[in-house]
């Protein structure tokens, strides 16, 4: 029906009451009341819909499309490339020492362990041992960045689960582990610190105190976490039995860390195959049973207790000696020397603008970061800049457990299921 | 979780088998079984260089007997612009090498299986067959750098655009860098 | 749009200046956490450096609802329409604050797969450098919009280049040739 509006709209009204309301302005279609259930083989079983690229739970920019059973997911399919940043391209323009600045922003919850294992990759190449410093100090800002890392877990977690406070509560204890790490590396996040050779600067004077400063407070935290969470019935009714998952199928699609420990797979890198000085301190290997987010949130957080055991026992334990290896061809001499010695002064210009050459040969190896097994392939044709820089990314396959995980689960539970799966997606797209 | 769960580790070898010595016994098992292969041992790790068509069957083969439960990754290699290729004897080096990492719990130990592709025939067999989790990792060889699965399901890009043209990691494919301006420069958009 | 359709006169002044101090002091930002300027931007609404004292830390999930879009991160390719969508949705007035060197200029990422530049895209209105900026150096560049909304400076800016600032060139040439070849 069509109103025409005119000038004289005050007696619009009137007239409609009085005179236009008796004429039937109608088209030709008629109406039909009709009434029962809707017939389910004209409507269709499933719907598809979309979640992310830019949504509030989705841990980044991952993008799932769910096909939906009313409130029951059917299948899902992750879509990523979100954030692809090329790095495996930039990584060959860029030579062996400027290498760690782009595979830190990987993983860019736990920087330093993607900084470790492109060193090690590199010095393995090489041929090179760094000296027992140097791995205790590695092994340090490793664990540190891994509570870090699974103390942003929790805060997430919680969030995306509905228990907002836990945001607050666990960046207060990241930002006290940001500001011990910001004291010995420089930065809080994207340290680039542990280069091919060693690192770039040895421990502050007092690090000791402030590292188990942080210890104390940090531990604190977990406690108060624990307190509120793991014995709340909410908590315990959004996660547990939510996205379960089995050893069989952990293995099949390639899945490691936490979501492979919660399955009753004790596999941790630290202890199968241990690197650094792993094998020199006392750790435990946290693995629960059923398999579900419940018990991948317990996990992570008594991995947070079992870092701060090695963080203890690194600054107990931590030799004196070179913070890197004195290799020249490798290590930048010291910035005093480049005043006094013209050779120091040429090794530092060669090896900041040209880098150092690395034999010609490929190797992969790996490391337990807090998502899984982080690995990367190097490839190199002895020059100074790498052929292939490939980063195995945990998330990257960890993603994948997403779709068994949420068969029959409610839309509510798949937060759930991305939550603790807990995907970084700088490493996820690279 | 009880106090005696922390207790029960998985059985592994007593020292991770990471060195292997010239008779490492799975490369040995899958030289014998596939004519051709050649062993290389890699700043102390195993790998095996096979010829592509077997791939799939390796893959099998080492999952199904020798216990390795686990694809970590597979990867590809674009070699055009290699300075020194290194090679080992008995390998014919082509444009393009798949590399595909495994990993044994049961045994704690890994192997590397290589295989070379030429350029202009770009395939190789999927291993999604026995291992589901190639799945992600085989698209994104695709989409970077163009080389073919036969047999993977949905071998679509993952990580670039539908609509991309080109595979972004192959050498031949330029950075794309924006060349850097100063201060009173015409701006290059 | 509402406020800058009235004639400015000694009269709207004070209501102008009324209006600016209500946009000032309730910005809603926009969750557009995209890579590690992310990490940090949660750091900066969380307890330490806190985003509540200028009444910003309700981030709003639907742009419908927010003002500030805050590009924390690299926009990718595929991410680039997703982002100019987002940007549409948003109701005037709005702003955007480019966060971290990547969302600038590309950053570190000079290559195929990143936008050398979110003002590419969408028009910036300030630009904070870091890789990634601390939370502190984010504050900062909230505290210049926030002075750049009380003086209306942003307005006038807009009103003059009439396009709203970004040209987006599309060149379908190339678009149509590759999708009938493919």
């Amino acid at each position: 029906m069509s109103t025409q509006i005119d000038d004289e709209s005050e007696d619009r009204l009137e007239r409609q009451t009085t005179e236009g309301a008796q004429e039937i302005h109608g088209s030709s279609r008629e109406v039909v009341v009709t009434g029962g259930p809707w017939p389910d083989d004209e409507l269709g079983d499933t719907m598809i819909i979309n979640m992310g690229p830019q949504h509030p739970s989705t841990h980044g920019v991952l993008r799932l499309m769910m096909e939906l059973d009313s409130e029951e997911v059917v299948r899902v399919k992750p879509v990523i490339g979100y954030l692809h940043t090329g790095m495996e391209k930039t990584g060959e323009e860029l030579t062996y020492v400027q290498g760690g600045t782009n595979v830190t922003r990987m993983d860019y919850a736990s920087p330093l362990s993607n900084e470790l294992v492109f060193s090690l990759a590199v010095e393995r190449l090489l041929d090179l041992e760094v000296p027992p410093r140097a791995q205790w100090m590695r092994m340090l800002l490793v664990e540190l960045s891994r509570m870090g890392s699974h103390l942003l877990f929790q805060a997430t977690n919680g969030m995306d689960l509905g228990a907002v406070s836990m945001m607050l509560y666990g960046w207060r204890e990241r930002e006290e582990v940001l500001r011990v790490v910001e004291a010995i590396t420089g930065l809080r996040m994207n340290n680039n610190f542990i280069r091919p050779g060693g690192l770039a600067a040895d421990l502050p004077d007092g690090w000791q105190d402030a590292v188990l400063d942080v210890c104390e407070v940090v531990e604190r935290g977990v406690a108060e976490y624990d307190a509120l969470l793991s014995e709340n019935p909410i908590w315990l009714e959004r996660t547990v039995g939510v996205g379960v998952t089995t050893t069989q199928e952990c293995l099949d699609l390639s899945i490691t860390g936490p979501i492979l420990r919660s399955t009753g797979f004790a596999w941790d890198l630290r202890k199968a195959q241990p690197y650094l000085a792993y094998d020199q301190v006392d750790f435990d290997v946290i693995y629960t049973e059923n398999g579900d987010v419940f018990d991948r949130y317990r996990i992570r957080l008594y991995e947070i207790l079992e870092s701060i055991r090695i963080v203890r026992q690194c600054v107990e334990r931590m030799p004196d000696g070179d913070y890197r290896v004195q290799d020249k061809k490798v290590t930048p001499p010291p910035r005093a020397r480049i005043d006094e010695s013209m050779e120091a002064l040429i090794h530092h210009f060669k090896l900041f603008t040209e880098g150092f050459r690395v034999p010609a040969g490929e190797t992969y190896v790996a490391i337990e970061s807090p998502r899984g097994e982080i690995g990367c392939y190097l490839v190199s044709d002895g020059s100074g800049r790498p052929v292939r820089v490939h980063v195995r990314g945990p998330s990257f396959y960890n993603l994948q457990s997403m779709s068994p995980m949420m068969q029959g689960a409610l839309v509510a539970d798949a937060v759930a299921v991305i939550s603790s799966v807990d995907p970084i997606m700088g490493e996820v797209d690279r | 979780m009880s106090d005696d769960a922390r207790e029960n580790l998985p059985e592994v070898d007593a020292a991770p088998d990471l060195d292997p010595k010239p008779d490492d016994e799975v490369a040995a098992a899958v030289l014998e079984r596939f004519a051709g292969s050649v062993f290389h041992s890699s700043h102390g790790q195993p790998v095996v260089y096979v010829g592509r068509e077997v791939l799939a069957e390796v893959a099998a083969m080492l999952h199904d007997e020798q216990q390795f439960t686990m694809l970590v990754d597979v990867t590809a290699v674009d070699h055009l612009l290699d300075g020194e290729r290194h090679c080992p004897a008995g390998v014919v080096p082509e444009r393009f090498e798949v590399v595909a990492n495994f990993l044994s719990h049961p045994r704690n130990r890994r192997l590397r299986v290589v295989c070379e592709v030429p350029a202009d025939d770009p395939e190789v067999p999927s291993l999604t067959g026995t291992y589901p989790g190639a799945d992600f990792a085989e698209r994104e060889v695709y989409d970077l750098l163009g080389i073919r699965f036969r047999g993977h399901p949905d071998l679509t890009r993952i990580l670039m655009p539908d609509d991309w043209v080109g595979h972004p990691l192959r050498k031949d494919a330029a950075p794309s860098r924006v060349p850097v301006t100063f201060k009173g420069d015409p701006s290059p958009r | 749009m509402g406020l800058e359709s009235l004639g400015h006169s000694f009269l709207t002044a004070p209501l102008e200046d009324l209006v600016r101090w209500a946009r000032r002091n309730s910005v809603f930002p926009a969750t557009f956490g995209l890579a590690c300027c992310a990490i940090e931007m949660m750091a900066t609404g969380a307890a330490h450096y806190d985003l509540a004292r200028y009444g910003m830390e309700v981030f709003r999930a639907s742009p419908r609802q927010a003002d500030l879009m805050i590009v924390a991160g690299r926009v990718s390719q595929k991410m680039a329409p997703v982002l100019r969508q987002v940007y549409d949705q948003m109701v005037e007035p709005k702003w955007v604050i480019s966060m971290g060197v990547c969302a600038s200029s590309g950053g570190m990422f000079n290559n195929y797969a990143i936008v050398q530049g979110v003002d590419q895209i969408v028009p910036v209105d300030v630009y904070v450098p870091g890789c990634p900026p601390g939370p502190e150096t984010l504050m900062h560049g909230i505290l210049t919009l926030h002075e750049q909304i009380r003086t209306g400076a942003i307005l006038a800016r807009r009103e003059a280049s009439a396009s709203g600032g970004a040209e987006i060139q599309i060149d379908t040439a190339d678009l149509v040739a590759a999708r009938s070849g493919d």
